[in-house]
């Protein structure tokens, strides 16, 4: 196993290589210009200038290998610093990766967004994740049974349709109607007591409750479709047969064997909650990773969109491999050495 | 770790509390919410509006625009005029006196020599500052005492407003920004994400690309303001639903640029939290006519002043496009209150408008027809007009932008009632008002027959604004395709007025001059104006004081905002 691993992450170095220098390329070549944005009345010969000093005269080559020197030596020297506090030589003139709109290195913008991320979107996992299970067990014991039709109807609405829907009707029941939660996020807010704490609770309900809703659809249809598999198999007639009570056979016998590919779906999906989720962040102003992306990709700046695509298509490779890895842990009879 | 912020937070909070005097401060919190968030708190490394006017609450020029494009001082004592000696009679030079005692946020005195770093710091050339063209013509910026600056020009300037005046050029301070010239501007993130300033509040933190949380500046020159304690600068989001925050949950109390369609925006305005309210500057949104032939089969040569359009170079054609036209279906359609019917590419401030064009307000198919018909353009068995193998058939233009395609699609419509076939084309913003040389579809380029957008100008002043539409201002190869004369319009007569202007400092003449360009151009047909537009925003009935300015920042009177009790 270890072996393997191993052998996979080898395997990872060329192929990162191989996204960043697409990523990087592909924003290169968009029709895309920094100053497209700002107002008219700024000539264009200012402009001109303007793009001189975000760097962008200078030949393709040279910015990609500028970008991977600062992103794979200056940054992580940047952030063992950060954690151990002590300097390494010439770290003053080391080079970061800036943003062109806040002129601000990037990865600090990322470390910045990634609580509110995490908290809102890692948390509609988890709660999706809570709903989606008994839903799936359910559902495939009593199959075809009005919960499972009833269950199967609200898992398609929750696929089918988009947050921006959803969140909207949240906002016009809940905000405008009843008035009872606010429908802007507030970043700046600090947990310090109960009331604090409640307040935080309340300006999390809806987004959370949102992209768990949508999260809950798709890993519930999974869940019962792992369940059904293995509710007709010759071991759990065995089980019954031996006299177990039903509640063992179902929670212990059947769902810790259809959890083994319902785990790895779970872990391949942990990824998106990092990317953030884009448009339930910009609905209610989570203002996390995913609206960092899309002010960058609107504003075109291009340094801050090739750094966190970058990010992501890191996490996706590690969470594939870590989801390899457990499949293999969970179930003894596959073996990849 | 955590614990520790936490304490941090709430001895600040307490500092903060016990800091705020009496009459400052007494109204509370503010909010404000831009759907566009702040990037940067520095203006000069940021042309976007939303990094300028949160910057605005805490750095200031010399002197503001107020509502009516009046020019009020702010940190200067008064406004330089020819008549009261500031400004020299050659019009070459301009002397701002400071305010005395005035402070900065940290308590040290400001200066004149802050203001003479501020101009160096924009006019470095390699820091890519975006004020620049304010400071066009600046040879010389000095200290003449502690409290006097001058400015001295290369030619005689007979509006010598532009450096430090309007909030697009404000004074920053020289200590802290010191270590932060040319190159080394953009890498300090400290100084450019919290500014010292003299503006009523203070940066408390500042979240690029999110929030900003102000307070009220204790060592603002007005004792007893600003009324806000606190203030918020959110970002993020649609307009739509920043309308929204304002007008219908009331968690806001002021939303900027809501370019809402008008009967959504009515509907929210309905429940009766929040105000709509309008401000006219000299935006205008507008149809600029290729004079050129953009056919790809020119090659180099496409849309350049060698190859005359095929049929848009005929007067008839141009005068009837705008005659066929009904403004007002436009407005209703996509800008209710935040649009007026416009005939003019010039139409504020109200001494520059000119009535000459009002022709252009009633729509009139026959006349249009009849224009047609007379100069040969005959239609066809499918309806459109056609002379010597010219079909009429216009390729148009425009921004990604809902509104804009409405207006596209209904000029199409109104255009086939005069036998012209129209395509429709939308490029999204980045790239059409990009530069990219790469980019076949940038605006400059204009490979069409039409395109549709707005400019309008800073300040109140039109003489760059007009300068645009002389001969050398043409986008070609030769210039890389920079420059603003999107039609390509080239009149030797326009050009002798536009060089006039530059040497006139009569405000009377100047407004003659201008007058008279922008009904050369009407006349001509080198651009179809659409639509005067308006800035609109929203406030919450319980925020007094709002002062909605085109002119300026819509936040530059904000020491005056208090809550309505």
């Amino acid at each position: 196993m270890l072996n393997f691993t191993f052998r996979r992450l080898m395997f990872a170095v060329p192929t990162l290589l191989v996204i960043s220098f697409i990523i990087f390329a592909l924003l290169d070549l968009a029709p895309n210009d920094p100053t497209g944005n700002l107002p008219l009345t700024i000539p264009p010969d200012v402009r001109e200038q303007i793009r001189e000093n975000l760097g962008l005269g200078q030949p393709f080559h040279i910015r990609y290998m500028k970008w991977l020197e600062q992103f794979f030596i200056n940054e992580p020297l940047n952030v063992v610093e950060q954690l151990f506090g002590f300097e390494f030589a010439g770290s003053e003139d080391r080079l970061r990766i800036r943003s062109w709109a806040t002129r601000s290195p990037v990865v600090d913008l990322i470390v910045e967004r990634m609580p509110q991320t995490l908290w809102v979107v890692g948390m509609s996992y988890v709660v999706g994740i809570l709903i989606a299970l008994p839903i799936g067990i359910i559902s495939a014991y009593k199959q075809y049974s009005i919960f499972d039709q009833i269950g199967s109807f609200v898992s398609m609405v929750g696929f089918s349709v988009p947050t921006f829907f959803t969140g909207v009707v949240l906002i016009v029941i809940f905000s405008v109607q009843l008035q009872w939660l606010p429908s802007i996020y507030d970043t700046t807010h600090e947990v310090t007591d109960l009331s604090s704490f409640w307040v935080q609770v309340k300006q999390m309900i809806m987004p959370v409750m949102v992209l768990a809703f949508f999260n809950a659809a798709q890993l519930s249809r999974f869940v019962r479709a792992s369940m059904l598999d293995n509710l007709n198999m010759d071991y759990v007639r065995t089980a019954r047969a031996k006299g177990m009570s039903e509640t063992i056979v179902l929670l212990i016998h059947v769902l810790r064997n259809s959890m083994i590919p319902v785990i790895t779906v779970i872990a391949l999906g942990i990824p998106q909650i990092f990317s953030g989720a884009i448009i339930t962040e910009q609905i209610f102003r989570v203002n996390g990773l995913g609206q960092l992306l899309i002010i960058g990709i609107q504003g075109a700046d291009i340094p801050l969109v090739q750094t966190l695509t970058f990010i992501f298509a890191v996490l996706i490779i590690l969470f594939n491999l870590i989801a390899d890895v457990l499949y293999g842990i969970l179930d003894p009879r596959i073996r990849y050495d | 770790m955590k614990i520790r912020t936490l304490l941090l937070a709430s001895a600040a909070a307490f500092a903060m509390t016990s800091a705020a005097s009496a009459e400052r401060g007494s109204d509370g919190h503010l909010n404000i919410i831009y759907w566009q968030a702040a990037s940067i708190l520095n203006p000069y490394l940021s042309g976007g509006t939303k990094d300028i006017e949160s910057s605005s609450m805490v750095l200031e020029p010399l002197a503001y625009y107020d509502e009516n494009g009046n020019m009020v001082p702010a940190l200067a004592s008064e406004i330089p005029t020819v008549e009261n000696g500031g400004v020299s009679a050659d019009l070459t030079s301009i002397t701002w006196k400071l305010k005395e005692g005035v402070v900065w946020s940290d308590g040290s005195p400001l200066t004149a020599n802050d203001v003479v770093f501020s101009a160096n710091y924009c006019m470095d050339p390699a820091g890519g500052c975006n004020a620049l063209s304010n400071f066009t013509d600046v040879s010389n910026v000095e200290a003449v005492d502690n409290l006097t600056v001058k400015i001295t020009f290369g030619v005689p300037k007979p509006f010598p407003y532009g450096p430090f005046v309007g909030t697009t050029a404000p004074i920053i301070q020289a200590a802290q920004f010191k270590d932060c010239m040319g190159a080394k501007a953009p890498e300090c993130t400290d100084q450019n994400f919290n500014p010292i300033g003299t503006g009523p509040f203070k940066v408390v933190e500042f979240k690029a690309n999110d929030v900003v949380t102000y307070e009220a500046n204790p060592m603002y020159r007005d004792p007893a303001k600003p009324a806000f304690a606190t203030a918020t600068f959110k970002g993020g989001g649609d307009a739509a639903s920043a309308a929204r925050s304002v007008l219908e949950t009331g968690e806001f109390d002021y939303a900027w640029n809501l370019q809402v369609e008008p009967e959504v925006l009515a509907q929210m305005a309905a429940a009766g939290k929040g105000k709509v309210v309008t401000s006219f500057g000299t935006s205008v949104e507008r149809l600029m006519v290729n004079l050129t032939n953009p056919d790809p089969a020119l090659g180099d040569e496409r849309a350049t002043a060698k190859h005359p359009h095929p049929f848009l170079s005929d007067p008839a054609v141009r005068r009837a496009l705008s005659l066929a036209i009904d403004r007002q279906i436009l407005v209703d359609a996509g800008y209710g209150a935040a649009g007026q019917v416009t005939c003019n590419v010039l139409p504020a401030p109200a001494i520059y408008a000119s009535t000459n064009n009002d022709w252009c307000k009633t729509q009139d198919v026959d006349a249009a027809n009849k224009l047609l018909d007379d100069a040969g353009w005959a239609r066809g068995s499918d309806g459109i007009r056609a002379k010597d193998g010219v079909r009429l058939s216009i390729l148009y233009q425009t921004s990604t932008n809902s509104v804009r395609q409405g207006t596209q699609a209904l000029i199409k419509q109104m255009w086939s009632a005069i036998g012209v076939e129209t395509e429709l084309r939308n490029i999204d913003a980045a790239v059409f008002f990009g530069g990219d040389q790469s980019s076949p579809d940038t605006f400059q380029k204009f490979f069409a027959d039409i395109e549709m957008y707005t400019n309008n100008f800073d300040g109140t002043d039109p003489e760059k604004y007009m300068a645009n539409w002389i001969c050398a201002e043409a986008p070609t190869p030769a210039n890389q395709w920079l420059g603003n004369n999107m039609p390509r319009y080239c009149n030797e007569e326009y050009d002798k007025l536009s060089a006039e202007m530059g040497k006139t400092a009569a405000l009377d003449d100047r407004a003659a001059l201008a007058m008279k360009m922008n009904d050369m151009l009407m006349d001509f047909g080198a651009m179809i104006p659409l639509i005067h537009r308006g800035d609109v925003s929203a406030h919450s009935v319980t925020l007094e004081g709002v002062r909605m300015n085109s002119w300026d920042s819509e936040l530059w009177n904000i020491e005056d905002w208090s809550r309505a009790n």
